[in-house]
């Protein structure tokens, strides 16, 4: 079948085919670029975070009347404060770990500093996230330590976040280590931390600490990571507790219950009193969640409103046509030739819509990635969005199109 | 004429029922996805001072050391507090406040409520008068009490419902940890959007605070600041004298001559800084207004940009996909139009008519539309941002939205029925 006779037709029907082209072209290049956007944020929300979110908790708390922490004492009752929680919480059943815990993985609430080779930060310098807790820190959160050793309890510091010392020992994530010494000779070696005049020395490695934040700000350093040996003093103190396989919910109504009955005076709101990892994780990504299933919703509709255009079109066009489709069969065209005839017409009108749209999903995009965080688009989308355009523009043609088949003969001699 | 183009437009469109209910709604998501988050952009990036926000301007000084020096910085986003003092002393504006965040432990005397934390709000007497915040009982406290470190304090409505049952609760006190404050003052309703004096707080949307202390009397207080912390070359235990920027500045001027010259003063101020050697960095000052402010902290989230475009890119096929089914079915009539046409209907009349057809789809489209946006306003307001419970159908939003189902019902109607009307008659006739 030759599509000359397709293409005369065609032009009687320009505005109609300039407009489906249109719609086909406009449809495939906002899919691609959202099913781009879709993916990339399904990508982000599934980063690991480096620790066993399974039985995790994070209980904060802010204590009322407690000291400022502004001289030493005051900074030794806060600690008292905080160690009587940490044996509270110690002592629950169901509680397998518990440690001393500012900030979490992704949980937001961060402190960061750039980590040098030389005390007057010139040189390599490290931008990471600092995890202030204790000597149980690494174990609770499930951090994989790969090489050195933990701290032991009498490493442990205690001093508000404005103490001026450096940490003697840390440990660092893997991407810091390797920054720093791109050898691999981390382990033992002494660094510098925010210009402090003190070195720190590397005991152990971890292989994978994501950052507390999963803001963009955070973006450039997301791995880089540095576990501080210090139970950080404050009128708000945190604390990671590990329990056992499936007692997560039992221990969140515990822990609760047995701080307040051992200190009531202190503050502890339902929004972030004592959290699971998996409502932090929740609400870390609750944007990228939404704003994947806001695109992929606007996608499904966008291909059925294309293809209900693409039945609706053809109909009319089986409909209008429907004399000449019956003189055609009376001169001996066959079902299959109406049917093929239809299905080449839709192949020629989504082709040509394809083609445009893969130009108008290019410059769709490279408008994005000046106006917006956005990166190229990866040529397997552009073809997976032309292949399901042309296939859903077939399946959208074939009902009209086997109706068109089933005109009789018959019709060519009536009047219309 | 009109009632009997009506009736022909709403047998022709019964005819087709799948299609045109196919036509209403492709037109209606488009418009009630478009005005959803077209309304949700409108809010977020409103005016949050409308009337003032032209005089109202932001100070930006370059105070750190050569380290990690790039000509193209930008000066840091606060004030360290020696910089916010000197510029605060000075008073080279109108108004000036300097202010931080924080959080206070509120503890009620009344043993029902629980003690709480609240979020505070450490300023300077300025504030109040400057960013028009309405007073509902007192008045805001004066310079002096900046000065004194008074023991004094202004609460929300919110806070004073909560503690006083919203009574006058001027005289009172407020026990925040182990030191209590005299209330002053208590606010109306008062919520600017964004949250535009400090957005580094969680939430650019969030809602304003509920205690405001002096800041000199919350610093003698220890209480905890809350908010964004920049240091550099070196660390100082004493927030006073450390080399970090945490602290909000904000300046009122009522004339480009008075603007022009802050921006000399401030010049001035960061060269005699320098010469002390204080400032290492060449001099870069910045006096961006309110609005510019908010523009260059790109206080819009991204996402809710791109959503709005994805919606218009929605709405733009939708429309298409309408134009492209009405002309088939326009066209499909062209023998009944030629029989109209014969029987001496003007072109004009035939236009009329079809627009007619095709404006009723628009507008029920429309209609339809409106009433998703109210859909789509009620999930975004389900969703847990901090501006979701902003996302409301203004009047302004309610025109925008009408007029756009006007417009889009035309777009689509005036193509197709300027189509149809050009058939010849004799032709049509003839062919059948």
């Amino acid at each position: 079948m030759t599509v000359h006779p397709i293409l005369a037709a065609l032009r009687r029907h320009k505005a109609g085919v300039v407009l489906i082209v249109l719609q086909i072209a406009l449809t495939l290049a906002i899919v691609c670029n959202a099913v781009f956007i879709i993916g990339q944020r399904i990508e982000r929300l599934n980063r690991p975070t480096g620790i066993e979110e399974n039985d995790l908790l994070r209980v904060s708390q802010a204590w009322v009347g407690a000291p400022s922490g502004d001289d030493a004492a005051s900074v030794e009752k806060l600690d008292e404060l905080q160690r009587a929680d940490l044996a509270t919480l110690r002592s629950l059943p169901g509680v397998q770990e518990v440690a001393a815990s500012e900030s979490m993985p992704i949980q937001g609430m961060i402190w960061s500093g750039d980590v040098t080779l030389t005390p007057d930060q010139k040189g390599i310098a490290v931008q990471a996230a600092y995890y202030y807790g204790d000597e149980q820190l690494r174990p609770t959160l499930g951090a994989h330590l790969i090489a050195g050793r933990d701290f032991s309890a009498s490493e442990i510091l205690h001093h508000t976040i404005r103490g001026t010392g450096a940490s003697p020992v840390i440990i660092v994530s893997k991407p810091v280590a390797d920054k720093l010494f791109p050898k691999g000779d981390a382990l033992g070696k002494t660094v510098y931390q925010d210009g402090k005049r003190e070195p720190s020395t590397i005991v152990g490695v971890v292989e994978q600490l994501q950052t507390p934040t999963t803001d963009s700000w955070g973006n450039p350093f997301a791995y880089n990571s540095i576990l501080e040996p210090v139970r950080l003093d404050g009128v708000m103190a945190s604390y990671a507790v590990r329990t056992q396989p499936g007692r997560e919910s039992d221990v969140m109504h515990e822990a609760r219950k047995a701080l307040f009955a051992a200190n009531p005076m202190r503050i502890m709101p339902d929004s972030w009193g004592v959290q699971s990892f998996s409502d932090i994780r929740a609400k870390a990504y609750r944007a990228d969640r939404g704003m994947a299933i806001l695109m992929g919703v606007v996608c499904l509709i966008l291909l059925g409103v294309t293809a209900a255009g693409i039945v609706g079109l053809t109909s009319f066009w089986v409909g209008q046509r429907h004399r000449q489709i019956g003189v055609r069969r009376a001169l001996g065209a066959r079902r299959i030739d109406i049917l093929r005839y239809f299905q080449i017409e839709n192949l020629l009108i989504a082709g040509v819509g394809v083609v445009l749209g893969i130009l108008l999903a290019i410059a769709l995009n490279l408008w994005l990635m000046t106006h917006y965080e956005m990166e190229r688009l990866p040529v397997l989308y552009v073809v997976a969005g032309v292949l399901v355009m042309l296939v859903i523009g077939q399946g959208a043609v074939f009902v009209p199109a086997r109706r068109a088949s089933h005109v009789p003969p018959v019709v060519a001699t009536r009047a219309a | 004429m009109f009632g009997y183009y009506l009736d022909m437009a709403l047998r022709s469109l019964k005819r087709n029922r799948m299609l045109t209910a196919l036509m209403v709604l492709a037109i209606a998501l488009g418009i009630g996805a478009s005005m959803t988050t077209l309304t949700v952009l409108h809010v977020l990036s409103g005016d949050p001072m409308p009337g003032t926000s032209q005089t109202l301007f932001y100070p930006q000084l370059e105070p750190r050391d050569m380290d990690g020096y790039q000509p193209a910085d930008d000066p840091p986003d606060q004030l360290s507090w020696i910089d916010g003092m000197n510029l605060l002393h000075a008073k080279r504006a109108d108004h000036q406040a300097l202010m931080t965040g924080g959080t206070v432990p509120v503890q009620p005397t009344q043993s029902s409520v629980d003690p709480f934390y609240s979020d505070a709000r450490y300023t300077t007497a300025d504030f109040f008068p400057m960013f028009k915040a309405p007073m509902r009982y007192g008045r805001a406290w004066s310079t002096t009490d900046d000065d004194s470190k008074a023991r004094v304090a202004v609460i929300s409505s919110k806070l004073n419902d909560k503690l006083f049952s919203g009574k006058d609760s001027t005289g009172q006190t407020l026990q925040l940890g182990d030191a209590a404050v005299r209330i002053v003052g208590v606010l109306d309703r008062w919520r600017p959007n964004p949250h535009f004096y400090d957005i580094n707080i969680s939430g650019s949307y969030s809602p304003t605070e509920d205690v405001f202390l002096p800041l000199s009397t919350a610093r003698d207080l220890k209480l905890t600041i809350s908010g964004m912390m920049n240091c550099w070359g070196g660390h100082n235990d004493n927030l006073e004298i450390a080399p970090c920027t945490w602290l909000q500045f904000w300046v009122q001027m009522d004339s480009p001559i008075k603007v022009a010259a802050y921006r000399d003063y401030l010049n001035h101020y960061s060269q005699d800084q320098k010469a002390l050697g204080r400032f290492q960095r060449p001099v870069k000052v910045r006096l961006l207004d309110l609005m510019g402010w908010l523009d260059y902290q790109k206080v819009v989230p991204s996402d809710v940009r791109l959503q709005t475009w994805l919606a218009f890119g929605f709405l733009l096929v939708c429309l298409v996909n309408t134009v492209g089914l009405m002309l088939a079915k326009f066209m499909r009539r062209a023998g009944e139009l030629g029989v109209r046409r014969a029987l001496g209907a003007s072109k004009r009349a035939l236009f009329a008519q079809l627009l007619v057809e095709s404006g009723v789809i628009g507008l029920s489209g429309g209609i339809c539309g409106l009433l998703l946006a109210f859909l789509g306003l009620w999930l975004v307001r389900q969703r847990p941002s901090d501006y979701a419970t902003l996302a409301h159908l203004d009047m302004s939003m309610l025109l925008t939205t009408f007029l756009l189902a006007v417009g889009a019902s035309l777009v689509a109607g005036l193509l197709p029925a300027w189509r149809a009307c050009q058939i010849t008659p004799a032709l049509q006739l003839k062919s059948n």
